[in-house]
């Protein structure tokens, strides 16, 4: 038998090799082998020992108590899913209209107001400045590929549901930052957007032609994705000035 | 006798708050164990656990009921634990200020503190932080939470074989790291 690979040896460990009983015997024959496997358990042994911190009974009970009062209504995503297609798009449009008229607005004011930061002004509004950039980046990449997709059947648009949902995380983290740093508008931009994206995510995963189009049209014919990219450029613009 | 998941999920689905409740308490400490070996870090794998399962209410109109609720969710808290760890090192790159990652928790010493102590807890710590996010991802489904590859796969949303490489790649990676640390205690 050829000497055993890392992988090989690897799965092994784990118990999930094709034949065990062969492996354990070229192990007892070869000494080779038999170091570096050596050396595969010493490592993922010492790995092993990192301790976890224990919870309770009781945990599962207290995790419940503090997201309780957070749980969003069920209710108020689901009848926009209820609506025909045509209507459901409209109140789609609707609602990227309402976030680029508040994106644009905020673009254009966001330079003007100072950040109220209490112990380093200009370094926590450049933290915050890069935040939000980056995340703007990301969430246009997203509505990019939506308008640009095409495909001759219905679109499975999945992977997009996936990274829109991952930006709603996301946006939580930096709407709460803009609340504390007093930028209002940036913080009115972000709750918009997590609508907007809490939308996408909760659509069917399966877009038919029809519907990719018109949301193709709709954003070309409105230039939100070059509003967008007008607010992330005075984003970027402003944090090149806190440098 | 005590409901499946899937049952209890079906419910949930409906609106039934008390449903999602009784997930929330079957899965909470598992979870958090995950979030930990995924974070480092008792706070980030606090708040992993909490915004996984918000994750989960608000994507319960999504599961598909033949899956398993317990991978889904794994799914969710391995996403948010990323998001976390991706986020912590931007600020931490913007700020300089130290990475928690894989920061013990406070309390007495135990034996595997003791073990763990001073440079070889640093350089686990070191070593875990260099994986990609697939690779940390796999290994830490892999190696702590016992599953198989097949499963590993399910809840990376990849092919065995991926997910194979991607715990391959971790292994490698960390021997590699900690090689002079392993073989100096023998």
């Amino acid at each position: 038998m050829n000497h055993l690979s890392e992988e090989q040896l690897i799965l092994h460990y784990y118990g999930e090799e094709d034949d065990g009983v062969a492996a354990e015997r070229h192990l007892g024959e070869c000494e080779a082998c038999r170091a570096l496997y050596g050396s595969v358990q010493r490592t993922l042994n010492v790995v092993d020992s990192l301790p976890v911190p224990e919870r309770d009974a009781e945990y599962g009970e207290r995790v419940w108590k503090r997201i309780e009062h957070r749980l969003p209504a069920r209710r108020g995503v689901r009848w926009v899913w209820a609506l025909p297609a045509p209507w459901r798009w409209a109140a789609a449009g609707a609602a990227f209209a309402a976030l680029l008229a508040a994106a644009f607005l905020a673009g254009r004011s966001y330079p003007r107001q100072p950040a109220q930061l209490a112990a380093d002004p200009q370094a926590g509004e450049r933290i915050l400045l890069v935040a939000v950039g980056d995340y703007l980046e990301r969430s246009q990449m997203v509505l990019i590929e939506l308008a640009n997709a095409r495909a001759p059947g219905a679109l499975d648009i999945s992977s997009e549901q996936e990274r829109a949902m991952d930006l709603v995380s996301e946006n939580r983290l930096y709407r709460q930052t803009a609340g504390h740093t007093g930028d209002a508008a940036v913080a009115s931009v972000l709750d918009e957007l997590e609508r907007v994206l809490l939308d996408i995510t909760h659509a069917p995963s399966r877009l038919s032609p029809g519907e990719l189009e018109k949301l193709r049209q709709r954003l070309e014919a409105e230039g939100i994705l070059f509003k967008i990219r007008v607010l992330g450029s005075n984003v970027r613009n402003q944090e090149g000035q806190t440098l | 006798m005590e409901l499946t998941d899937s049952a209890i999920v079906t419910k949930a689905r409906l609106g039934d708050t008390d449903a999602f409740r009784a997930l929330v308490e079957r899965h909470s400490r598992p979870l958090f164990r995950l979030a930990f070996r995924m974070t480092g870090n008792q706070q980030d794998a606090e708040d992993v656990v909490q915004e996984s399962f918000l994750r989960a209410w608000r994507q319960l109109g999504r599961f598909d009921e033949r899956a398993s609720f317990g991978t889904w969710l794994y799914r969710i808290a391995t996403n948010c634990s990323l998001d976390v760890v991706r986020s912590r090192k931007r600020r931490s790159a913007d700020s300089e200020v130290e990475d928690p990652v894989f920061a013990l928790p406070s309390g007495d010493p135990t034996p595997e503190r003791v073990a763990m102590s001073g440079e070889v807890r640093e350089r686990v710590a070191e070593a875990m932080d260099e994986l990609s996010a697939p690779e940390r991802t796999a290994f830490v489904l892999r190696h702590f939470e016992g599953m198989r590859i097949e499963d590993v796969s399910r809840v990376l949303g990849c092919q065995p074989g991926a997910a194979k490489h991607s715990v391959f790649r971790a292994v490698q990676k960390l021997r590699r790291a900690l090689e002079p640390l392993v073989s100096g205690a023998r």
